[in-house]
């Protein structure tokens, strides 16, 4: 009876022939697992998601602005906006950065035949679309040449192409931003919802020297955008502009800047830890689950072990030692627990997969959470387990053979 | 083996409890079982003579006194020893049958084989073949719920006997059962004794201990006569 085989057989056939009383004995098991990896599993996706729509706003991108914060700061004049000999600047004087990119931005609606749209126009170089990583759908970004000579041209986002060209092909097209006519060169492909859930799609993008002139009527830049050298850490980068800024701006010794440095890579890094945190509270709150369902299955077996005292004492009397005893319970929970264990594994595999398009992330199998959930329904068995048995181990064959 | 007995007890006692509510059951026991031999053991209740069986059956150890089973002292042995010595030797039929409960009769005579650790298929066969020596082989697969009361312990006797023990115990077997089934019983253990087990029976039914060829009364925890038939 060394050989686990019997001892195995011995165990399904016990479980068999109490299923229905088996199944409740592990159903605590079969819930801790189920929330642990559904809870992990659909963390681990919110996770990933987070992760995906901070990667929307451009990889080790740092977005320099004027003002304090998101706003344009409180009270008190407005900072003033940036200019392209800031732009040069940072270029030139800090090491460590692949592009600098001058953003101007107006607002307008843009008008074709009968229909008309409002939107963002946004003007800027073609480094902007390397940094952002936008991909072109159709077309061509603007040549220098464009650039320097402000030309009318433009690349649109899905939003103003559908709103503007329904199914037309706009390549080529023009339409009217205010009283400029413009041509379209290029369309962007859809990228949906930004952080912060603004469409990232309803743009319109030009020279930046076309959006000044044309629109803004200044040379001012409402935002640079600065793409950090991936060898570079974001974080001394950010310091040497504050530095230089400060410097330019004639902000000395204990003064606020009055520009701010938006480190993409931080927020997403932030983002991250924060959503990473909560995942390991849920798991946490479901292995509670996970320990009661243990406690179920000891109680079951106590009482097992209590309602099979005379099978014991059979056993006993028939030649069993107590080692084999214990082995037989012990298996016994073991097989039950580990059963929960698998049961529970494929109800949060359903759970995950079922829920993931209702929360709005991606469904992400998790080969390791589902071991380690596994391996500790089993270790539940063991530990669980152990006292039962070694009390059915411990009984004396004569008292357990007249135990009615 | 006239030197040598197959089970000797000398000087055995057994105290249940101890202090003022202490219970002496065996005063002293001394007896000798030879190999081969078919025992009856009578008393009335309360004599000692269950406390005597279970020692005899290494169920239990004597409080004081020395019992050799071929030799080996089985009062030195620990619990788990003792098992073995059960598993290899010894074969067990009680009064209230014992088998267990919705598991079927193959299974049941499967046991003691299981422990011993034979392969699937050898312990198939030998169960089989102890189903047909009892004369349930067509009911290998019957659960004791499905048998009655004669055929249940005619499963516990092929159980005992699977194995091919020196001993077997029978605790009062046919105390459930009526006169007819109880003959059946008699007969088939006769039948295993001739066939060289040696057969140690608690009964208090006269009836029954004809069958056997020698009768230990127990009275007040000590043997108080051996009478010996010769067939």
């Amino acid at each position: 009876m060394s050989a686990l085989g019997p001892t195995l057989a011995l165990a399904f056939r016990e479980i068999r022939r109490h299923l229905l009383r088996s199944f409740l004995t592990v159903l605590g098991i079969v819930i801790g697992v189920a929330a642990v990896v559904t809870m992990v599993t659909l963390g681990n996706g919110a996770t990933a998601a987070v992760q995906e729509q901070i990667s929307g706003l451009g990889a080790n991108l740092l977005q320099v602005r004027p003002g304090q914060g998101f706003g344009r700061g409180g009270g008190g004049p407005a900072p003033p906006d940036f200019q392209m000999d800031d732009v040069e600047a940072i270029r030139t004087q800090v090491a460590g950065v692949v592009a600098v990119v001058p953003v101007a931005q107006s607002s307008g609606t843009v008008v074709r035949n009968a229909a008309n749209w409002s939107t963002t126009i946004t003007g800027t170089t073609a480094e902007y679309f390397t940094a952002q990583q936008w991909t072109l759908a159709t077309g061509r970004v603007f040549t220098p040449a464009e650039e320097q000579a402000g030309k009318a041209v433009c690349v649109i986002g899905s939003t103003v192409q559908q709103n503007l060209f329904r199914t037309e092909d706009p390549l080529g097209e023009r339409f009217r931003i205010r009283d400029v006519s413009c041509e379209v060169i290029g369309t962007l492909v859809t990228r949906g919802q930004g952080t912060f859930g603004q469409s990232q799609d309803d743009v319109v993008l030009m020279p930046i020297k076309t959006v000044q002139r044309r629109f803004t009527g200044n040379r001012n830049l409402r935002i640079i955008t600065v793409q950090v050298d991936p060898a570079y850490d974001t974080v001394t980068v950010t310091a040497s502009i504050q530095a230089l800024l400060r410097e330019r701006r004639n902000i000395s010794g204990a003064r606020q800047d009055d520009f701010n440095i938006f480190d993409t890579a931080q927020i997403s890094q932030t983002l991250q830890g924060t959503t990473r945190i909560l995942t390991a509270l849920l798991g946490a709150v479901a292995a509670v689950s996970l320990l009661v369902g243990g406690i179920g299955i000891m109680n079951i077996m106590l009482v097992s072990v209590t309602e099979r005292t005379r099978e014991i004492g059979i056993r006993l009397a028939i030649g069993a030692v107590g080692r084999e005893v214990l082995q037989q319970f012990l298996v016994e929970a073991i097989v039950l627990s580990c059963l929960g264990g698998l049961v529970g594994l494929a109800l949060a595999f359903v759970a995950s997969w079922a829920l993931a398009p209702v929360l709005n992330v991606p469904f992400m199998f998790d080969p390791r959470i589902n071991v380690i959930a596994f391996l500790f329904s089993a270790l539940i068995g063991v530990v669980f387990g152990y006292f039962p048995a070694r009390r059915a181990a411990a009984l004396n064959p004569i008292e357990a053979l007249r135990h009615e | 083996m006239a030197a040598e007995p197959l089970i000797r007890l000398r000087g055995v006692t057994k105290t249940f409890g101890s202090g003022a509510g202490a219970f002496q059951a065996l005063r002293g026991v001394d007896l000798d079982i030879e190999a081969g031999e078919f025992v009856a053991v009578m008393g009335p209740s309360g004599s000692g003579k269950s406390t005597m069986m279970n020692i005899l059956g290494c169920l239990d150890t004597p409080t004081s006194g020395e019992y050799l089973f071929q030799g080996f002292h089985v009062e030195r042995l620990d619990g788990d020893e003792r098992a073995l010595l059960r598993r290899r030797y010894l074969g067990f039929v009680f009064q209230g049958f014992n088998l267990l409960a919705r598991t079927s009769a193959l299974e049941n005579v499967e046991l003691p084989l299981l422990y011993r650790g034979e392969p699937p298929r050898a312990r198939r066969e030998a169960a089989l073949a102890a189903l047909a020596q009892v004369g349930l082989a067509e009911w290998w697969d019957h659960t004791p719920a499905e048998l009655s009361g004669g055929q249940q312990q005619r499963v516990a006797i092929a159980r005992a006997i699977v194995t091919m023990p020196r001993v077997l115990f029978a605790d009062e077997p046919t105390g459930n059962l009526d006169t007819a089934r109880s003959i059946e019983i008699m007969e088939l253990l006769r039948g295993f004794n001739a066939r060289g087990i040696t057969i140690l029976m608690v009964t208090h039914e006269a009836e029954m201990a004809a069958y056997a060829r020698s009768v230990v009364h127990i009275r007040d925890g000590v043997v108080a006569s051996v009478e010996r038939r010769d067939p």
